[in-house]
C-alpha cells in the first residue's frame, strides 16, 4: 500500500516545485512590468503578455499532476492497489516537471523582466521581446513531454 | 503576394505650386521622402523649423483642451472603444474647418484659460481648507485670537507640547513660577500633539508668566485674527463655497464648448498635418524659382502619381529603379488571408534584401499549427466568433488591429477542425454534463483519435508536422536559390541536405528502435534501403565536400564541410522541439477536464448545476486565455527559430510613406489609385 504514498508524493512534487518555479517567475516580470506600467500605462496589455509567459510551468505541473492523480485513482475515488515499485515508478516520472519547471520558470521570469525592458524602450520590438522568454520554455515543455509519457507509460 | 516594387521618384516644379504639390502628396500619401540629391551649387534649403514648432504647438494645444473637454464631462467608453479606430469624416466637412480654424483657435484659447482658472480657484480653496483645519481647535474660544485682555488682566493664548490636563499645568506651573498667585488657564482643546490654551493672568505678573510658560514649551500662533475664531472659520467657508461655485459656473462654460469638440479634433489634425509638411518642406532642395522632392514610391503608383503631378502642376517627374546597392523600404501586398500574418512577420523583420515575402506559406503554416496548439472544437469557435464579431461591428479599426483579429479567426476555424479530429468541445464537458446530470455517460468520440490516450502516436505526428514544415522552409530556401540563379548554392545547401536528411529518415524509419516509440512498423522493400543508404551517404559527402566551398585551402574547406555536417543536431532539436504541439495541446484538453470535473463536484440537482455553470464560465475563460497566449507564443517561435532559421532573414526597413498621420479623424480623398 505505501506505493500510493510515493505516486501521490510524485503528483504533489509536480505541482509543488513546478508552481513555486512559476510564483517567482511571475512575480520577477510583474515587477518589472509594473514598473513600465506606471510610466505608460498604454503598454499594457503587452507586458501582461510577457508577464504570464513563466506562468506555463505551473500549468504544466498541474497537468502531470492531474495525470497521475486520476491514473491512481484518487480522482475517481477508488484507489488503486500499487506496489511500491510502481509508486516509485510513478514519483521519478513526476520529478522532471517538477524540477525543470522550478528552475526553468524562474529563469524564465528573469528573462521575461528583461524583455519588458525591451517592450518599454521599443514597444515595436514585442515580437522578439516575446520570443526570449519563450526559448526557455522548450526546456520546461521537453521535461513536461517526458513526465507525460513516463505517467502514462508505467503499467498499473 | 509579395514585396511592392519601388522606384524613386523625383519631381521637379515651379516653386508657386510648392505647396499644393506637397499637399497633394501628403493626401495621396504613397511616397516616401527620401532627399538624397547631390549638394550642388546654388540649391538652397528653407528654414521651416519655427514654423514646425508653432504648429505643433497649436496641435499639442488643442489636444489639451480636448484632454479638458474630456475630463468635464465624461462619457461612458465601451470596453471595446480600443477597436473603434479612427471615424471617417468628408473633405469638405475638414476643409470648412481649416477655413473657420482661428475662431476655433480662439476656442481652444479659452477652454484652456478656463481650465486654468479652474485650477488656480482650487489652489485658492484648497489654501483655504488648510487655514480653516488651524482654526478647528481654537473654536470654543469666545474671544477674538488677538485679544490681549482687560485694563487690569492680560490673556495670551498659545499651545503646549503634549496632551496636558489643567492639574497637570497648574502644578508645572506653581514648579516654575511660585510667586504669580492668581493665574487662570483654560484648556480650548486637545489633540494628539498639542494642548491649546488660554492664560488669563494680572498684567503685573505678564512677564513672569510668559517666562514660566515658556520653560514647559509654550508657542503663540503665527496668525492671530482679530475676530473669534468661530467668525473667521464661517468667513473662510464662505470663501470657499464662493469660489466652488465660480469653478461650477466656469465648468459649464467649458461643458458649452462641448459641441465643437469634433471640429477642435479635425484642428488638432490639421496642425498636425501641416507640421508635417513643414518638416518636409525644410529639407526640400531649391533655387529660385524651381524645387525638388525625391523619395520612393511603390512601382504600381508611379504612374498615376507622375500622370496627375505632370498634368495638374505642371512638374517635370522622373522614375527611374532603384540602385543595385540601395535598400528601398519594405511593403506587403497581399490577399486578406496572407496579409493576415504579416504582423508576426513584421514583429519578427519585414523582408530585407534578398528576401522573399514569406506571408502566404507562413499564414498557412501559421493556421495549422496555432489549430493543433488549442486543439478545442468550442474554444476554437469561440475565438472566430469573437473575432468575427468584432471585424463586423468595428469596420473602421485599426490596420494592424484588423490583421491580428484575421489571423485569430483564420486560427479560431483551424482549432475547430482539430478539436473536432482529436474530441475536444470544452475537454470533456459532454461526458460530464450527461454523466452527472442525466446519469448515463454519451460523447462526441474524435474523428482521429485522443492524443491523452496515445500520447506515442501523437508525438510522432508532431515531429512529423514539424519535419513537413522544415523541409518547407527548406523548399523555399531552394526557390530562392533558383530564382537568383544561384544553382551551386541551390545543390549544395538544398539538394544535398534533402537527399541527407530524407536517406537518414528512410534509414531510421524500419529500424526497431521507432518502431517501439511509435508502434507503427514500416517494411520497405529491400531497394529502399539501398536507396536510403545511397542518399545519406551521397548527401554527407556532398556537405563535407561542399560547403566550404568559399574557402580555397582544401584542409579549411573540408573542416567548415565537417561543421557544417555537425548542423545534422541541429536538425534533430528542431524536430523535437514540435514537441510543444504535442505538450500544449495535452495542456488544453488536461485543464479543461480538470475543470469539468471541479465543476461536477457537487453531482447533480440544482446546487450541482448552479456551482457548475460558475466554474465552467471562470474555469474556461482561464483556460481560454492562458492557452491563446501560449498557442500564439509557440506559434510564434516555431515560425521565427524553427521555420524562418531555414530561409529568411528580415532586417527591411518599413515604407513610411508621407501622409496624413492623424490622432483622430481620417479625411476621405479623392484618389487617384
Amino acid at each position: 500500500m505505501s506505493g500510493i504514498v510515493w505516486a501521490l508524493l510524485g503528483a504533489a512534487v509536480a505541482v509543488i516545485f513546478a508552481g513555486m518555479g512559476s510564483a517567482y517567475g511571475v512575480g520577477i516580470a510583474g515587477q518589472a512590468a509594473s514598473g513600465v506600467v506606471t510610466e505608460d500605462p498604454s503598454k499594457f496589455a503587452k507586458v501582461l503578455v510577457i508577464q504570464l509567459l513563466p506562468g506555463t510551468q505551473g500549468i504544466y505541473g498541474l497537468l502531470v499532476a492531474f495525470l497521475t492523480l486520476s491514473k491512481i485513482g484518487v480522482l475517481g475515488g477508488q484507489i488503486a492497489d500499487i506496489s511500491l515499485v510502481t509508486g516509485l515508478l510513478i514519483f521519478t516520472a513526476c520529478l522532471p516537471v517538477g524540477l525543470v519547471g522550478l528552475v526553468s520558470a524562474r529563469h524564465q521570469g528573469t528573462t521575461a523582466a528583461a524583455a519588458i525592458g525591451i517592450v518599454a524602450k521599443k514597444p515595436d520590438q514585442f515580437g522578439k521581446a516575446m520570443l526570449f522568454p519563450a526559448m526557455v520554455e522548450t526546456y520546461a515543455i521537453l521535461s513536461l513531454l517526458v513526465s507525460i509519457l513516463a505517467v502514462t507509460g508505467i503499467p498499473l | 503576394m509579395a514585396v511592392l516594387k519601388m522606384q524613386r521618384i523625383t519631381v521637379c516644379a515651379l516653386k508657386k505650386n510648392r505647396k499644393a504639390i506637397l499637399e497633394r502628396l501628403q493626401a495621396l500619401g504613397t511616397v516616401e521622402i527620401d532627399i538624397s540629391l547631390p549638394k550642388e551649387e546654388g540649391l538652397m534649403q528653407m528654414d521651416t523649423a519655427g514654423s514646425r514648432f508653432t504648429f505643433l504647438k497649436y496641435a499639442q494645444m488643442a489636444d489639451r483642451s480636448l484632454e479638458i473637454l474630456e475630463n468635464c464631462c465624461p462619457k461612458k467608453q465601451s470596453l471595446f472603444s480600443g477597436l473603434e479606430g479612427k471615424p471617417l469624416v468628408e473633405k469638405e466637412e475638414y476643409e470648412s474647418v481649416v477655413q473657420s480654424r482661428d475662431a476655433l483657435s480662439g476656442k481652444v484659447r479659452k477652454i484652456i484659460a478656463l481650465d486654468k482658472e479652474i485650477a488656480e480657484n482650487q489652489g485658492k480653496i484648497q489654501k483655504l481648507e488648510v487655514q480653516a483645519e488651524g482654526l478647528a481647535p481654537w473654536m470654543s474660544l469666545s474671544v477674538p485670537m488677538n485679544y490681549e485682555g482687560t485694563m487690569q488682566t492680560a490673556m495670551m493664548i498659545g499651545t503646549v507640547p503634549g496632551q496636558r490636563s489643567s492639574e497637570d499645568l497648574y502644578q508645572l506651573f506653581a514648579q516654575n513660577a511660585p510667586e504669580v498667585e492668581a493665574v487662570d488657564m483654560e484648556i480650548i482643546s486637545t489633540d494628539k500633539d498639542y494642548t491649546y490654551l488660554a492664560v488669563l493672568c494680572m498684567k503685573s505678573d505678564k512677564v513672569r508668566v510668559e517666562g514660566a510658560l515658556r520653560g514647559i514649551g509654550f508657542a503663540v500662533p503665527s496668525q492671530l485674527p482679530n475676530r473669534r475664531p468661530q467668525d473667521v472659520y464661517q468667513t473662510l467657508k464662505k470663501e470657499q463655497e464662493q469660489l466652488e461655485k465660480t469653478n461650477e459656473n466656469l465648468k459649464r462654460q467649458i461643458m458649452e464648448f462641448q459641441e465643437v469638440q469634433k471640429q477642435i479634433r479635425m484642428l488638432a489634425d490639421y496642425f498636425r498635418i501641416r507640421a508635417d509638411k513643414y518638416e518636409v518642406l525644410g529639407n526640400l532642395p531649391q533655387t529660385e524659382h524651381v524645387f525638388f522632392v525625391s523619395g520612393y514610391i511603390p512601382e504600381k503608383y508611379g504612374a498615376a502619381v507622375e500622370k496627375e503631378l505632370t498634368g495638374r502642376y505642371e512638374a517635370v517627374v522622373e522614375r527611374t529603379q532603384i540602385d543595385e546597392g540601395e535598400e528601398a523600404p519594405v511593403l506587403l501586398q497581399n490577399n486578406s488571408f496572407a496579409s493576415s500574418v504579416e504582423g508576426v512577420i513584421s514583429a519578427f523583420g519585414l523582408p530585407g534584401k534578398g528576401d522573399i515575402d514569406p506571408s502566404m506559406i507562413t499564414a498557412v503554416c501559421y493556421v495549422f499549427l496555432f489549430g493543433l496548439m488549442l486543439s478545442d472544437a468550442a474554444y476554437g469557435v469561440l475565438v472566430s466568433a469573437a473575432c468575427a464579431a468584432a471585424l463586423i461591428r468595428f469596420p473602421r479599426m485599426g490596420a494592424e488591429m484588423k490583421k491580428s483579429l484575421q489571423l485569430f479567426f483564420w486560427c479560431g476555424l483551424s482549432t475547430l477542425f482539430w478539436g473536432i479530429m482529436f474530441g475536444g468541445y470544452f475537454g470533456d464537458v459532454i461526458n460530464v454534463v450527461s454523466r452527472t446530470f442525466f446519469g448515463h455517460e454519451v460523447g462526441i468520440p474524435a474523428a482521429w483519435f485522443v492524443p491523452l490516450n496515445d500520447p506515442m502516436k501523437m508525438l510522432v505526428f508532431s515531429m512529423l508536422f514539424g519535419t513537413i514544415h522544415l523541409f518547407l522552409g527548406l523548399a523555399v530556401k531552394g526557390y530562392m536559390c533558383l530564382r537568383d540563379r544561384q544553382y551551386m548554392d541551390f545543390v549544395c545547401d538544398v539538394v544535398l541536405w534533402f537527399c541527407l536528411l530524407v536517406g537518414l529518415i528512410l534509414i531510421l524509419l524500419p529500424t526497431e528502435l521507432f518502431a517501439s516509440i511509435s508502434q507503427m512498423t514500416f517494411v520497405f522493400p529491400g531497394w529502399v534501403g539501398q536507396l536510403a543508404k545511397v542518399l545519406a551517404v551521397a548527401g554527407a559527402v556532398g556537405i563535407l565536400l561542399m560547403s566550404g566551398r568559399s574557402s580555397k585551402n582544401p584542409g579549411v574547406r573540408i573542416a567548415l564541410g565537417a561543421y557544417d555536417l555537425y548542423n545534422i543536431t541541429g536538425w534533430v532539436s528542431d524536430v523535437l522541439s514540435y514537441s510543444r504541439l504535442l505538450a500544449l495541446g495535452l495542456a488544453t484538453g488536461v485543464i479543461a477536464s480538470v475543470v469539468n470535473q471541479m465543476g461536477s463536484m457537487l453531482g447533480g440537482g440544482i446546487p450541482g448545476a448552479i456551482l457548475f455553470i460558475v466554474v465552467f464560465f471562470i474555469g474556461h475563460t482561464f483556460n481560454i486565455g492562458i492557452n491563446l497566449l501560449g498557442a500564439y507564443v509557440h506559434t510564434c517561435r516555431l515560425q521565427y527559430v524553427e521555420f524562418f532559421g531555414k530561409f529568411y532573414e528580415g532586417g527591411g526597413r518599413a515604407f513610411h510613406p508621407f501622409k496624413e498621420n492623424t490622432k483622430y479623424v481620417d479625411i476621405k480623398e479623392e484618389n487617384i489609385v
